[in-house]
């Protein structure tokens, strides 16, 4: 029973982490790059506005940190739970 | 040494590395290809999934039509990126745990039920077949242009070399070859766009330099290309001017689509260890940023450089002249790419000049009026074509421009190679050996693998000698499909254990066929030219094209296969225990030993 309590807790960590992540996600691209590119529009950066930059150069950026983080502390859930492969 | 030459020792150099390295790496193992992938490294896998994933669409199409449209385009660089972070934290690391070979496997097995794995093979289809079109496309062009021939001819040329290099790749572990391409690919795309960051802007770094400032006059090179492009007419290059709903929804189902995309998911079957499949996910998007930074600002630095050579005394002063064009070097690019059809300029109004600009638009009009103008002159330019011309339209070096023929045919070779292996395996191994005819010998399996190889081909030069789209959007409506019938399978699978047989069936079903559909009426019944009863200029609903349709074709899979579960027998006890098994890394060596 315990072990399954465990097993519960691991997997209830992981769709939260999941969410926070694909919500940063979210943000960077359809927000930042999209939907929120006008409250964005007065900072300037390199001749053009934020949005902008994080259309084109900014979500990739980020997404590339969000991927590494989620393997990092993934796999160190792994082992608090004692789920990781031997 | 003349450039054709030069082009020549190129494309056949990097070919007989790509040979080489395919030879070299059997002798190392005589292990089945499946198997080969199991001990690769995960940045080694990464590199090789990168090459693997950016096809001619990202090499040849994508900067090209971010530097016609600017901003609006930026869905490409955050559609085709995204789809990573999709992948590594819903799908990758849990069918890694799964451990089987292909897509459909899983869901059939997931499903319980051989239907569902077969509707997966036919989503598998439709979305690889619509895949290679644009691929074949990247091809019949880079052929087109470095033989010298019209694309038509370069089409029918370039499917026997991928046929030849598919049935030849396919047999043997393909990730070396792949890794080898992957660095002939990114050098020829990074080489050129440092030259021209370089003399715009004075930065090495392209994807600095294209915010940082232009040399020559002075302004930041954004603000530059803005004005000039606002002079001739043309859309601000970093405003908006699409509809944002529709680039909400176009960017959502490229993402979708990338992480339901069965030859790249199938990537990370191979790495040893759940864990590494995190990792694997990360690294593979390292090695496509170093072109997804880059692609931005080549797309940006040749409109610019391509507005000032048609414009050499500025926006204000005379438009280049005819003599100029055929007589002078720096034009000598054009008479090149007139010979593929694909770029094409006429005096209209006989001033011995080439007015390029929007004569769609007012304020250039009366300007046109009162100089005697008689609209655009420079009548065809394919956006295809940007990336390959760049080298030649900045003036650089003639091995630079071999270079960039050797890395977009590499780009276009080991993506079609890879769909038609996938395409192949699905007809022989899942369709006919799984369900149709269970008893077929090896040697039947094989030849059947080789037929729907070719016939897969014989189909895509059909519809690509009069495709739907400029390559990428070819290649982002596979993507929508892919995103309608896939990712949402595989996504509940993993995390739903409501869903059932007849939910995921339904889902599957609904999605595919209402995106296919919504293609279909705007481009035309199975891409039949003149077939269309709607554009994507006046779409059927409001602002959504049918390259966008993915997204809502996605959540109509998600609906029906909830609503259908609710309805039916709930999922028996040992699938839920599979799904359990699925979540936890442990015990991942174990499954793959099957």
């Amino acid at each position: 029973m315990n072990v399954k309590n465990d097993t519960n807790a691991y997997w209830q960590a992981n769709v939260r982490l999941i969410l926070i992540s694909l919500a940063i996600w979210a943000l960077v691209s359809f927000g930042f790059g999209i939907i929120l590119r006008p409250v964005l529009a007065g900072i300037a950066v390199g001749g053009t506005d934020l949005g902008f930059w994080f259309a084109q150069q900014g979500s990739i950026i980020v997404f590339l940190g969000l991927i590494f983080f989620y393997a990092w502390r993934m796999n160190k859930l792994d082992k608090e739970h004692g789920v990781d492969e031997e | 040494m003349d450039q054709f030459t030069i082009n020549l020792l190129f494309v056949g150099g990097s070919f007989a590395l790509y040979i080489g390295i395919a030879i070299w790496a059997r002798a190392g193992s005589t292990s089945e290809f499946y198997a080969a992938g199991r001990g690769v490294h995960p940045v080694t896998n990464g590199m090789a999934t990168a090459a693997d994933w950016m096809s001619a669409a990202s090499f040849i199409s994508m900067a090209g039509l971010i530097a016609f449209t600017g901003y609006d385009n930026s869905s490409f660089l955050m559609g085709w990126t995204g789809g990573y972070v999709l992948l590594a934290l819903l799908l990758a690391p849990y069918l890694r745990k799964f451990g089987k070979f292909t897509v459909s496997e899983f869901i059939g097995d997931r499903f319980y039920s051989p239907t569902a794995r077969m509707v997966a093979v036919i989503c598998l289809l439709v979305a690889s077949i619509t895949y290679v079109i644009g691929q074949m496309q990247g091809v019949g062009i880079a052929f087109g242009r470095f033989l010298e021939i019209d694309t038509t001819t370069g089409l029918l040329l370039g499917s026997c070399v991928v046929f030849a290099y598919a049935v030849f790749g396919g047999m043997k572990g393909v990730t070396y070859t792949q890794v080898a391409q992957y660095c002939v690919l990114i050098t020829a795309y990074t080489i050129p766009a440092i030259f021209i960051s370089l003399q715009l802007t004075g930065n090495p770094i392209p994807a600095l330099g294209l915010f940082g400032e232009h040399t020559a006059s002075g302004e930041p090179l954004l603000a530059k290309l803005d004005q000039i492009v606002r002079d001739l007419g043309f859309a601000e290059y970093t405003a908006a001017h699409g509809s944002t709903i529709n680039m909400v929804l176009f960017t959502l189902s490229l993402m979708i689509g990338t992480a339901g995309l069965p030859h790249v998911i199938m990537r990370f079957f191979t790495v040893p260890k759940v864990s590494d499949a995190r990792w694997s996910a990360g690294w593979t998007l390292v090695f496509i940023a170093l072109l997804y930074l880059t692609a931005p600002a080549v797309g940006a630095m040749a409109r610019l450089n391509i507005s000032e050579l048609m414009w050499p005394n500025g926006t204000d002063g005379a438009a280049v002249s005819v003599e100029q064009i055929n007589t002078s070097e720096e034009y000598a690019w054009m008479a090149t790419w007139q010979k593929t059809g694909l770029l094409d300029w006429e005096d209209k109004n006989g001033d011995g000049l080439i007015q390029y600009y929007n004569d769609g638009n007012a304020e250039l009009q009366a300007r046109a009026e009162a100089n005697g103008w008689a609209g655009n002159e420079l009548t065809n330019f394919n956006r295809d074509i940007l990336v390959l011309a760049n080298p030649e339209i900045a003036n650089l070096p003639s091995w630079v421009i071999g270079l960039v023929a050797a890395g977009g045919l590499a780009a276009a070779l080991s993506t079609a190679a890879g769909l038609l292996l996938a395409i192949s395996s699905a007809v022989s191994h899942d369709l006919l050996k799984g369900q149709l005819t269970p008893n077929m010998s090896e040697k039947g399996e094989l030849m059947a693998a080789r037929i729907s190889m070719a016939a897969a081909i014989v189909v895509a030069v059909l519809l690509g000698l009069n495709p739907p789209g400029f390559a990428a959007q070819t290649v982002a409506l596979a993507f929508g499909l892919a995103a309608a019938s896939i990712f949402p399978a595989l996504m509940m699978g993993i995390f739903s254990t409501r869903i059932n047989n007849t939910g995921a069936v339904a889902g599957m079903l609904a999605g595919l066929i209402v995106t296919l559909l919504y293609i279909f009426l705007h481009k035309g019944w199975f891409f039949i030219p003149d077939t269309n009863m709607f554009t994507d200029a006046d779409p059927l609903l409001g602002p959504v094209k049918s390259t966008s349709f993915g997204a809502i074709g996605a959540m109509i899979n998600f609906a029906v296969a909830y609503i259908v579960a609710g309805m039916t027998k709930e999922t028996p006890q040992h699938i839920k225990d599979l799904v359990e098994s699925v979540r936890i890394p442990r015990g991942a060596g174990a499954a793959s030993d099957h």
